[in-house]
Protein backbone atom coordinates (compact mmCIF):
# COMPACT_ATOMS: atom_id res chain seq x y z
CA UNK A 1 0.00 0.00 0.00
CA UNK A 2 1.39 3.60 -1.18
CA UNK A 3 1.00 6.46 1.71
CA UNK A 4 2.17 9.72 0.46
CA UNK A 5 4.61 11.12 3.28
CA UNK A 6 6.21 14.42 1.76
CA UNK A 7 5.84 16.76 -0.96
CA UNK A 8 7.29 15.95 -4.84
CA UNK A 9 7.10 17.78 -7.89
CA UNK A 10 7.70 16.06 -11.40
CA UNK A 11 7.47 17.40 -14.92
CA UNK A 12 8.61 20.65 -16.03
CA UNK A 13 6.69 23.63 -17.49
CA UNK A 14 8.33 23.27 -21.20
CA UNK A 15 5.51 23.14 -23.97
CA UNK A 16 3.74 19.27 -24.35
CA UNK A 17 5.29 18.87 -20.43
CA UNK A 18 2.69 19.05 -17.26
CA UNK A 19 3.86 19.75 -13.55
CA UNK A 20 2.69 17.93 -11.21
CA UNK A 21 3.18 18.73 -7.17
CA UNK A 22 1.92 16.18 -4.72
CA UNK A 23 1.00 17.17 -0.99
CA UNK A 24 -0.44 14.37 1.55
CA UNK A 25 -3.99 15.09 2.95
CA UNK A 26 -5.87 14.67 6.11
CA UNK A 27 -7.43 11.59 6.47
CA UNK A 28 -10.60 11.69 5.01
CA UNK A 29 -9.69 15.26 2.70
CA UNK A 30 -10.19 13.28 -0.75
CA UNK A 31 -8.64 14.05 -4.07
CA UNK A 32 -8.00 17.38 -4.06
CA UNK A 33 -6.93 18.74 -7.92
CA UNK A 34 -5.74 22.24 -8.72
CA UNK A 35 -5.35 22.13 -12.37
CA UNK A 36 -4.08 25.71 -14.34
CA UNK A 37 -3.55 24.64 -18.11
CA UNK A 38 -4.65 27.07 -21.71
CA UNK A 39 -6.74 24.46 -22.58
CA UNK A 40 -8.67 23.98 -19.43
CA UNK A 41 -11.85 24.96 -20.77
CA UNK A 42 -11.44 22.57 -23.63
CA UNK A 43 -9.99 19.47 -22.16
CA UNK A 44 -9.63 20.32 -18.29
CA UNK A 45 -11.99 17.14 -17.41
CA UNK A 46 -9.88 15.26 -19.06
CA UNK A 47 -7.04 16.07 -17.58
CA UNK A 48 -8.21 15.74 -14.26
CA UNK A 49 -9.79 12.09 -15.27
CA UNK A 50 -6.36 11.32 -16.52
CA UNK A 51 -4.72 12.58 -13.47
CA UNK A 52 -7.13 10.35 -11.38
CA UNK A 53 -7.05 7.38 -12.78
CA UNK A 54 -3.34 7.19 -11.72
CA UNK A 55 -4.13 8.17 -8.09
CA UNK A 56 -6.68 5.65 -7.99
CA UNK A 57 -4.61 2.94 -9.40
CA UNK A 58 -2.21 3.73 -6.49
CA UNK A 59 -5.18 3.06 -3.86
CA UNK A 60 -4.39 6.72 -2.80
CA UNK A 61 -7.66 8.35 -1.21
CA UNK A 62 -6.45 11.47 0.50
CA UNK A 63 -3.73 13.57 -1.63
CA UNK A 64 -3.56 17.52 -2.81
CA UNK A 65 -2.86 17.77 -6.15
CA UNK A 66 -1.61 20.76 -7.96
CA UNK A 67 -1.20 20.47 -12.12
CA UNK A 68 0.19 22.94 -14.41
CA UNK A 69 -0.47 22.21 -17.60
CA UNK A 70 1.33 22.89 -20.98
CA UNK A 71 -0.35 20.84 -23.16
CA UNK A 72 0.57 17.65 -22.15
CA UNK A 73 -0.70 14.31 -23.54
CA UNK A 74 -2.19 11.71 -21.54
CA UNK A 75 0.24 9.35 -21.70
CA UNK A 76 2.75 12.20 -20.63
CA UNK A 77 0.17 13.22 -17.65
CA UNK A 78 0.11 9.76 -16.30
CA UNK A 79 3.87 9.81 -16.40
CA UNK A 80 4.26 12.57 -14.62
CA UNK A 81 1.84 12.10 -12.01
CA UNK A 82 3.17 8.57 -11.18
CA UNK A 83 6.43 9.93 -10.86
CA UNK A 84 5.29 12.41 -8.15
CA UNK A 85 3.56 9.92 -6.23
CA UNK A 86 6.34 7.19 -6.46
CA UNK A 87 8.97 10.57 -5.35
CA UNK A 88 6.58 11.45 -2.32
CA UNK A 89 5.45 7.77 -1.26
CA UNK A 90 6.48 5.51 1.78
CA UNK A 91 5.92 1.84 0.71
CA UNK A 92 5.68 -0.14 -2.16
CA UNK A 93 4.77 1.48 -5.55
CA UNK B 1 13.22 -8.66 -46.39
CA UNK B 2 16.22 -6.95 -44.66
CA UNK B 3 15.82 -4.79 -41.94
CA UNK B 4 16.86 -1.38 -42.58
CA UNK B 5 18.47 0.58 -40.06
CA UNK B 6 20.57 3.24 -42.19
CA UNK B 7 19.30 6.04 -39.16
CA UNK B 8 18.43 5.27 -35.71
CA UNK B 9 17.90 8.60 -34.31
CA UNK B 10 18.12 9.29 -30.43
CA UNK B 11 15.70 10.77 -28.94
CA UNK B 12 15.65 12.20 -24.84
CA UNK B 13 13.57 10.45 -22.94
CA UNK B 14 12.18 13.06 -20.43
CA UNK B 15 11.26 15.30 -23.17
CA UNK B 16 7.27 14.70 -23.67
CA UNK B 17 7.56 16.81 -26.86
CA UNK B 18 10.40 15.41 -29.14
CA UNK B 19 8.58 11.59 -27.82
CA UNK B 20 5.41 12.36 -28.86
CA UNK B 21 6.81 13.60 -32.19
CA UNK B 22 9.52 11.11 -33.08
CA UNK B 23 7.81 9.32 -35.52
CA UNK B 24 7.50 11.53 -38.18
CA UNK B 25 11.08 12.51 -39.19
CA UNK B 26 11.75 8.65 -41.26
CA UNK B 27 14.05 7.22 -38.79
CA UNK B 28 14.56 3.74 -39.39
CA UNK B 29 14.89 3.23 -35.92
CA UNK B 30 14.13 5.37 -32.84
CA UNK B 31 15.94 5.27 -29.80
CA UNK B 32 14.30 6.49 -26.71
CA UNK B 33 17.28 7.35 -24.49
CA UNK B 34 17.26 6.88 -20.64
CA UNK B 35 20.91 7.02 -20.69
CA UNK B 36 23.18 10.18 -21.12
CA UNK B 37 20.79 12.66 -22.23
CA UNK B 38 18.79 11.99 -18.90
CA UNK B 39 20.10 13.32 -15.62
CA UNK B 40 20.67 11.52 -12.49
CA UNK B 41 17.78 13.61 -10.86
CA UNK B 42 15.14 12.57 -13.39
CA UNK B 43 15.82 8.65 -14.58
CA UNK B 44 12.88 7.65 -12.78
CA UNK B 45 11.11 10.11 -14.64
CA UNK B 46 12.04 9.51 -18.51
CA UNK B 47 11.62 5.69 -17.53
CA UNK B 48 7.47 6.23 -16.73
CA UNK B 49 7.52 8.54 -19.79
CA UNK B 50 9.06 6.43 -22.60
CA UNK B 51 7.41 3.03 -21.03
CA UNK B 52 3.68 4.97 -21.43
CA UNK B 53 4.91 6.81 -24.93
CA UNK B 54 5.45 3.62 -26.02
CA UNK B 55 2.33 1.94 -24.91
CA UNK B 56 0.20 4.87 -26.60
CA UNK B 57 2.14 6.12 -28.98
CA UNK B 58 1.79 4.41 -32.26
CA UNK B 59 5.03 5.09 -34.20
CA UNK B 60 5.86 3.85 -37.95
CA UNK B 61 9.28 3.06 -36.85
CA UNK B 62 10.70 0.37 -35.06
CA UNK B 63 11.60 1.41 -31.86
CA UNK B 64 14.65 0.91 -29.57
CA UNK B 65 15.32 1.98 -25.23
CA UNK B 66 18.72 2.57 -24.61
CA UNK B 67 18.81 1.80 -20.71
CA UNK B 68 21.69 2.58 -18.50
CA UNK B 69 24.20 -0.07 -18.18
CA UNK B 70 23.02 -2.90 -15.53
CA UNK B 71 25.81 -2.09 -13.24
CA UNK B 72 23.72 0.96 -12.56
CA UNK B 73 21.44 1.38 -10.13
CA UNK B 74 18.99 2.28 -13.11
CA UNK B 75 19.89 -0.49 -15.45
CA UNK B 76 17.83 -3.39 -13.91
CA UNK B 77 14.60 -0.96 -13.31
CA UNK B 78 14.90 0.74 -16.39
CA UNK B 79 14.23 -2.77 -18.07
CA UNK B 80 11.96 -3.53 -15.66
CA UNK B 81 9.55 -0.98 -16.46
CA UNK B 82 10.38 -0.81 -20.59
CA UNK B 83 10.13 -4.17 -20.68
CA UNK B 84 6.37 -4.31 -20.21
CA UNK B 85 5.45 -2.78 -23.31
CA UNK B 86 7.29 -4.39 -25.57
CA UNK B 87 9.96 -2.66 -27.40
CA UNK B 88 11.20 -3.90 -30.50
CA UNK B 89 14.82 -3.59 -29.22
CA UNK B 90 16.93 -2.97 -26.00
CA UNK B 91 19.98 -1.06 -26.64
CA UNK B 92 22.85 -1.56 -24.05
CA UNK B 93 25.45 0.97 -23.76
CA UNK B 94 28.98 0.55 -22.33
CA UNK B 95 29.12 -3.13 -23.67
CA UNK B 96 32.08 -4.97 -22.50
CA UNK B 97 31.71 -8.38 -22.32
CA UNK B 98 29.52 -11.04 -23.50
CA UNK B 99 28.12 -11.76 -19.54
CA UNK B 100 26.58 -7.85 -19.76
CA UNK B 101 24.58 -9.27 -22.98
CA UNK B 102 23.33 -12.46 -21.35
CA UNK B 103 22.79 -11.10 -18.25
CA UNK B 104 20.09 -8.94 -19.98
CA UNK B 105 19.03 -11.50 -22.35
CA UNK B 106 17.83 -13.37 -19.29
CA UNK B 107 16.06 -10.82 -17.74
CA UNK B 108 14.46 -10.43 -21.34
CA UNK B 109 13.31 -13.92 -21.33
CA UNK B 110 12.00 -13.54 -17.84
CA UNK B 111 9.89 -10.80 -18.82
CA UNK B 112 8.60 -12.49 -22.01
CA UNK B 113 7.42 -15.23 -20.13
CA UNK B 114 5.72 -13.24 -17.80
CA UNK B 115 3.55 -10.98 -20.43
CA UNK B 116 2.74 -14.00 -22.78
CA UNK B 117 5.51 -12.10 -25.57
CA UNK B 118 6.63 -14.56 -28.28
CA UNK B 119 9.88 -15.97 -26.88
CA UNK B 120 12.64 -13.90 -28.62
CA UNK B 121 10.75 -11.38 -30.31
CA UNK B 122 12.82 -8.29 -28.22
CA UNK B 123 15.86 -7.97 -29.94
CA UNK B 124 18.96 -6.36 -28.77
CA UNK B 125 22.23 -4.63 -29.69
CA UNK B 126 24.69 -3.45 -28.10
CA UNK B 127 27.38 -0.10 -27.98
CA UNK B 128 30.96 -0.37 -27.35
CA UNK B 129 32.09 2.17 -26.25
CA UNK B 130 35.89 1.62 -24.96
CA UNK B 131 38.95 -0.27 -25.95
CA UNK B 132 38.52 -3.39 -23.85
CA UNK B 133 34.74 -3.95 -24.90
CA UNK B 134 36.21 -3.81 -28.52
CA UNK B 135 39.07 -6.39 -27.61
CA UNK B 136 35.46 -8.40 -26.80
CA UNK B 137 33.20 -7.18 -29.27
CA UNK B 138 32.64 -10.60 -30.49
CA UNK B 139 32.35 -12.48 -27.78
CA UNK B 140 29.26 -9.22 -27.22
CA UNK B 141 27.83 -9.65 -30.79
CA UNK B 142 27.55 -13.34 -30.35
CA UNK B 143 26.21 -13.92 -27.41
CA UNK B 144 22.44 -14.36 -27.53
CA UNK B 145 20.81 -15.08 -30.25
CA UNK B 146 18.68 -11.25 -29.94
CA UNK B 147 21.98 -9.63 -30.92
CA UNK B 148 20.63 -7.67 -34.34
CA UNK B 149 23.77 -4.98 -33.83
CA UNK B 150 26.32 -3.29 -32.49
CA UNK B 151 27.27 0.01 -32.86
CA UNK B 152 30.62 2.03 -31.63
CA UNK B 153 29.88 5.00 -29.22
CA UNK B 154 32.88 7.16 -30.57
CA UNK B 155 32.62 9.89 -28.12
CA UNK B 156 33.26 7.63 -24.95
CA UNK B 157 35.52 5.53 -27.11
CA UNK B 158 37.81 8.29 -27.62
CA UNK B 159 38.02 9.90 -24.56
CA UNK B 160 39.31 6.24 -23.67
CA UNK B 161 41.50 5.99 -26.60
CA UNK B 162 42.93 9.15 -24.84
CA UNK B 163 43.02 11.40 -28.02
CA UNK B 164 39.97 13.51 -29.68
CA UNK B 165 37.92 13.70 -32.63
CA UNK B 166 39.06 14.95 -35.85
CA UNK B 167 37.74 15.72 -38.85
CA UNK B 168 39.18 13.05 -40.97
CA UNK B 169 38.43 10.37 -38.72
CA UNK B 170 41.65 8.50 -38.56
CA UNK B 171 41.01 7.81 -34.90
CA UNK B 172 38.38 6.04 -35.19
CA UNK B 173 39.10 3.50 -38.27
CA UNK B 174 40.88 1.12 -36.62
CA UNK B 175 37.69 0.76 -34.01
CA UNK B 176 34.99 0.89 -36.92
CA UNK B 177 37.06 -1.65 -39.16
CA UNK B 178 37.11 -4.42 -35.98
CA UNK B 179 33.69 -3.67 -35.11
CA UNK B 180 32.63 -3.91 -38.90
CA UNK B 181 35.05 -7.57 -38.66
CA UNK B 182 32.91 -8.49 -35.32
CA UNK B 183 29.89 -7.88 -36.92
CA UNK B 184 30.13 -9.43 -39.68
CA UNK B 185 31.82 -12.34 -38.35
CA UNK B 186 28.54 -13.04 -35.73
CA UNK B 187 26.12 -12.31 -38.68
CA UNK B 188 24.59 -8.57 -37.68
CA UNK B 189 24.63 -5.37 -38.35
CA UNK B 190 27.13 -2.66 -37.57
CA UNK B 191 26.14 0.75 -36.63
CA UNK B 192 28.67 3.74 -36.71
CA UNK B 193 28.84 6.92 -33.89
CA UNK B 194 26.62 9.93 -34.25
CA UNK B 195 27.84 12.68 -35.95
CA UNK B 196 27.37 16.00 -33.10
CA UNK B 197 27.55 18.93 -35.12
CA UNK B 198 24.51 19.14 -36.84
CA UNK B 199 25.18 22.29 -38.90
CA UNK B 200 28.49 20.70 -40.54
CA UNK B 201 26.41 18.57 -43.59
CA UNK B 202 29.88 18.50 -45.69
CA UNK B 203 31.59 16.33 -42.88
CA UNK B 204 28.72 14.34 -41.80
CA UNK B 205 28.03 13.59 -45.69
CA UNK B 206 31.78 12.63 -46.04
CA UNK B 207 31.96 10.67 -42.71
CA UNK B 208 28.64 8.87 -43.54
CA UNK B 209 29.86 8.05 -47.02
CA UNK B 210 32.69 6.68 -45.59
CA UNK B 211 31.45 4.33 -43.48
CA UNK B 212 29.12 3.13 -46.02
CA UNK B 213 31.54 2.44 -48.09
CA UNK B 214 33.80 0.49 -45.07
CA UNK B 215 30.61 -1.91 -44.78
CA UNK B 216 28.51 -0.32 -41.98
CA UNK B 217 24.73 -0.81 -42.32
CA UNK B 218 23.66 2.72 -40.53
CA UNK B 219 24.66 5.26 -38.50
CA UNK B 220 23.58 6.86 -35.27
CA UNK B 221 21.69 10.05 -35.67
CA UNK B 222 20.91 12.82 -33.31
CA UNK B 223 18.90 15.48 -35.40
CA UNK B 224 15.90 14.52 -37.69
CA UNK B 225 17.66 16.79 -40.11
CA UNK B 226 20.61 14.11 -40.30
CA UNK B 227 17.82 11.52 -41.59
CA UNK B 228 17.13 11.93 -45.44
CA UNK B 229 21.15 12.40 -45.55
CA UNK B 230 22.01 9.28 -44.02
CA UNK B 231 19.26 7.64 -46.53
CA UNK B 232 20.46 9.33 -49.54
CA UNK B 233 23.95 7.99 -49.03
CA UNK B 234 22.52 4.37 -48.36
CA UNK B 235 19.69 4.38 -51.08
CA UNK B 236 21.37 2.34 -54.49
CA UNK B 237 21.41 4.72 -57.27
CA UNK B 238 19.43 3.42 -60.59
CA UNK B 239 23.19 2.91 -62.12
CA UNK B 240 23.36 0.45 -59.36
CA UNK B 241 20.42 -1.34 -59.43
CA UNK B 242 20.32 -1.50 -63.19
CA UNK B 243 24.01 -2.88 -63.34
CA UNK B 244 22.87 -5.49 -60.53
CA UNK B 245 19.71 -6.93 -62.69
CA UNK B 246 22.06 -7.21 -65.42
CA UNK B 247 24.66 -9.07 -63.84
CA UNK B 248 21.73 -11.17 -62.19
CA UNK B 249 20.34 -11.42 -66.17
CA UNK B 250 24.04 -12.71 -67.26
CA UNK B 251 24.33 -14.70 -64.41
CA UNK B 252 20.63 -16.52 -65.49
CA UNK B 253 21.38 -17.20 -68.93
CA UNK B 254 24.58 -18.66 -68.02
CA UNK B 255 23.20 -20.77 -65.76
CA UNK B 256 20.50 -22.16 -67.91
CA UNK B 257 22.84 -22.58 -71.00
CA UNK B 258 25.10 -24.13 -68.18
CA UNK B 259 27.88 -22.34 -69.51
CA UNK B 260 30.91 -22.25 -66.84
CA UNK B 261 32.28 -18.87 -67.28
CA UNK B 262 30.25 -15.74 -67.23
CA UNK B 263 31.50 -12.42 -68.38
CA UNK B 264 29.86 -8.56 -68.63
CA UNK B 265 31.15 -5.60 -70.88
CA UNK B 266 34.10 -7.78 -70.59
CA UNK B 267 34.02 -8.86 -66.50
CA UNK B 268 34.34 -11.69 -64.92
CA UNK B 269 31.34 -12.55 -63.16
CA UNK B 270 31.55 -15.11 -60.10
CA UNK B 271 29.80 -16.01 -56.71
CA UNK B 272 30.96 -12.76 -54.69
CA UNK B 273 29.98 -10.60 -57.63
CA UNK B 274 26.75 -11.97 -57.94
CA UNK B 275 25.60 -12.02 -53.84
CA UNK B 276 26.49 -8.30 -54.49
CA UNK B 277 24.36 -7.47 -56.96
CA UNK B 278 21.88 -9.48 -55.04
CA UNK B 279 22.57 -7.40 -52.23
CA UNK B 280 22.42 -4.08 -54.18
CA UNK B 281 18.71 -5.26 -55.26
CA UNK B 282 17.77 -6.23 -52.23
CA UNK B 283 18.63 -3.33 -50.73
CA UNK B 284 16.84 -1.80 -53.43
CA UNK B 285 13.66 -3.47 -52.79
CA UNK B 286 14.19 -2.66 -48.99
CA UNK B 287 14.28 0.90 -49.52
CA UNK B 288 11.69 1.42 -51.38
CA UNK B 289 13.18 2.19 -54.97
CA UNK B 290 12.92 -1.09 -56.42
CA UNK B 291 9.21 -3.02 -55.92
CA UNK B 292 9.97 -6.98 -54.82
CA UNK B 293 7.56 -7.29 -57.87
CA UNK B 294 10.10 -6.22 -59.99
CA UNK B 295 12.36 -8.87 -59.51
Amino acid sequence: MVQIVRSAIAGTLESNDIMISIAPAQPGAGIHIELNSPVKNQYGRQIEAAIRAVVERYGLQDILIQANDRGALDCTIEARVETAIVRAAKGEA
Amino acid sequence: MLKLRRSMMFVPGNNPGMLQNAGIYGADTIIFDLEDSVSITEKDSARFLVRNAIQRIKYPSEVAVRINHIATPFGREDLAAILAVKPDLIRLPKAETAKDIQVIDAIITEAEAKQGFTPGSIKMMAAIETAFGLMNAYAIASASSRMVAIAIGGEDFIADLKTSRTSHGSELFVARAQLLLAARAAGIQAIDTVYSDVNNEETFITETTAIKEMGFDGKSVINPRQIKLVHGIFTPTAKQIQQAERILEAYQTALANKSGVIALDGKMIDGPIVARAERVLAYAAAVGVRKEADK
